[in-house]
């Protein structure tokens, strides 16, 4: 069973949000979402904004995460980002009160404001919504 | 001579203060738990971290990004990380020393010398020193990694821009409870362990996306913020054991300060009752003589 299993550990600077023996990730990289099973290439990706997933017997678990970086091993993922969040510790009125307002921001262009910020901000709403809905 | 109503009063104004150094003892050891705890939550995203860095940066050529490149210092920014708050004996004046050092070492090199100040402490000094102070972080109440990233967005953007040519970061690091040490650290222009011996064979071959140079514009200025929020995590938590050993000291001394007051309260008042009797002894020989 064993060499049927990678270790998956995501790292926060606060916490470690996850750690543990999964069958299969997803994950959302700079160029392109991207699976990992074990036994995978090194692999170095940079991470967009957005959703990820792994499955651990047989169970799906998703995670909202933030910019970061993914490093894989054969044996090994480590996924190092700002914030991870589980299902759980999402907040479904705020991400969506976040959602709208970022998208106000991005509708009216205003003058002083940072089109890159409310970008990733959306960025971060729209994947706790899609991770809460899963 | 002091009265005993003044001796008495000395010793209550002596208790209260305990009172007071105490708790600030038992404050600062509680939050020191919590800042250790964050520390040891912390150390695994920084370790990672740095490894990762390295091995992109030891790929790459040297000028692959303007935050590797060494160009001639003529202006050195200093970080210098202090507390916002004193009662924490030498400790601020230690990393002020420390940044003093240094700055005059510089400056004796013929480079300008600014800084950067998180902490009122250290603000505190150099503004009145009227130095060139490019950015401060005062009233932290939470070390949190938005400050540290906020820090290094100006300090990354100081360094293109060519403002300063080196950064430097002084904090102090812990130790242990009662051992705090102030520490210089490189900040900018990042620079890769040497890593010729090992050669590449000891190093796990990755395949990059994006390719490694520009993955590297992303992963430096987040390694910048990991060293400082670390800076930030390190002097906390030797601020919170500074203090807790102060005030344990004041705790102490109040103590021994209690106790020499009572005892020459005592004094005083043995001094007083014999006076008194041999008043009243004097007054009744002195009936009984008429």
């Amino acid at each position: 069973m064993a060499e049927n299993r990678i270790q998956l550990d995501i790292v926060t600077p606060d916490k470690v949000a996850f750690s543990g023996q999964v069958e299969e990730v997803n994950l959302s990289g700079a160029l392109g979402d991207f699976g990992v099973l074990p036994g995978h290439t090194p692999f170095l990706s940079q991470l967009r904004i957005g959703p990820m997933h792994f499955r651990q017997e047989g169970r799906v678990q998703w995670f909202a995460l933030n910019r970061g970086i993914a490093e894989v091993t054969p044996q090994k993922v480590t996924v190092l980002v700002q914030t991870a969040e589980s299902k759980e510790e999402i907040d479904v009125n705020r991400a969506e009160a976040a959602r709208k307002r970022a998208e106000e921001r991005l509708r009216e262009r205003r003058e002083g404001i940072d089109t890159a910020r409310a970008e990733a901000a959306l960025q971060r709403a729209l994947a706790r919504l899609k991770v809460v809905k899963m | 001579m002091a009265t005993l109503r003044d001796i008495k009063r000395k010793i209550s104004a002596v208790k209260k203060t305990q009172q007071i150094t105490r708790a600030m003892n038992m404050v600062a050891s509680a939050k020191l738990r919590g800042a250790q705890e964050r520390m040891r939550a912390f150390r695994p995203y920084a370790e990672k971290y740095n490894e990762v860095v390295q091995s992109v940066a030891s790929r790459v050529e040297p000028d692959a990004h303007p935050l590797l490149m060494r160009r001639e210092v003529r202006r050195v920014g200093i970080l210098l990380v202090t507390a916002d708050r004193g009662l924490c004996g030498s400790f601020n004046t230690n990393l002020i020393t420390k940044a003093e050092k240094e700055a005059d070492s510089r400056r004796e090199r013929g480079q300008e010398v600014c800084f950067y100040c998180v902490g009122r402490k250290g603000r505190d000094y150099f503004r009145r020193r009227k130095a060139d102070i490019r950015g401060t972080y005062v009233d932290n109440r939470r070390i949190t990694y938005e400050l540290a990233s906020r820090i290094a967005e100006d300090i990354v953007a100081a360094y293109l821009q060519e403002q300063v040519d080196e950064i430097l970061l002084i904090y102090s690091q812990f130790v242990n409870t009662v051992t705090q040490r102030p520490v210089i650290e490189p900040l900018l222009p990042f620079v890769p362990m040497a890593s010729e011996e090992e050669g590449a064979a000891g190093r796990v071959d990755y395949l990059y996306e994006p390719e490694p140079e520009v993955l590297l514009s992303a992963l430096l200025p987040e390694q910048v913020r990991v060293q400082i929020y670390h800076g930030l995590l390190e002097n906390n938590t030797s601020e919170q054991a500074a203090r807790m050993t102060a005030m344990d000291n004041a705790t102490k001394n109040c103590k021994e300060m209690v106790d020499q007051l009572t005892l020459l309260f005592n004094k005083a008042r043995q001094a007083a009752i014999t006076k008194e009797l041999m008043d009243i002894v004097g007054g009744a020989e002195a009936l009984k003589k008429s």
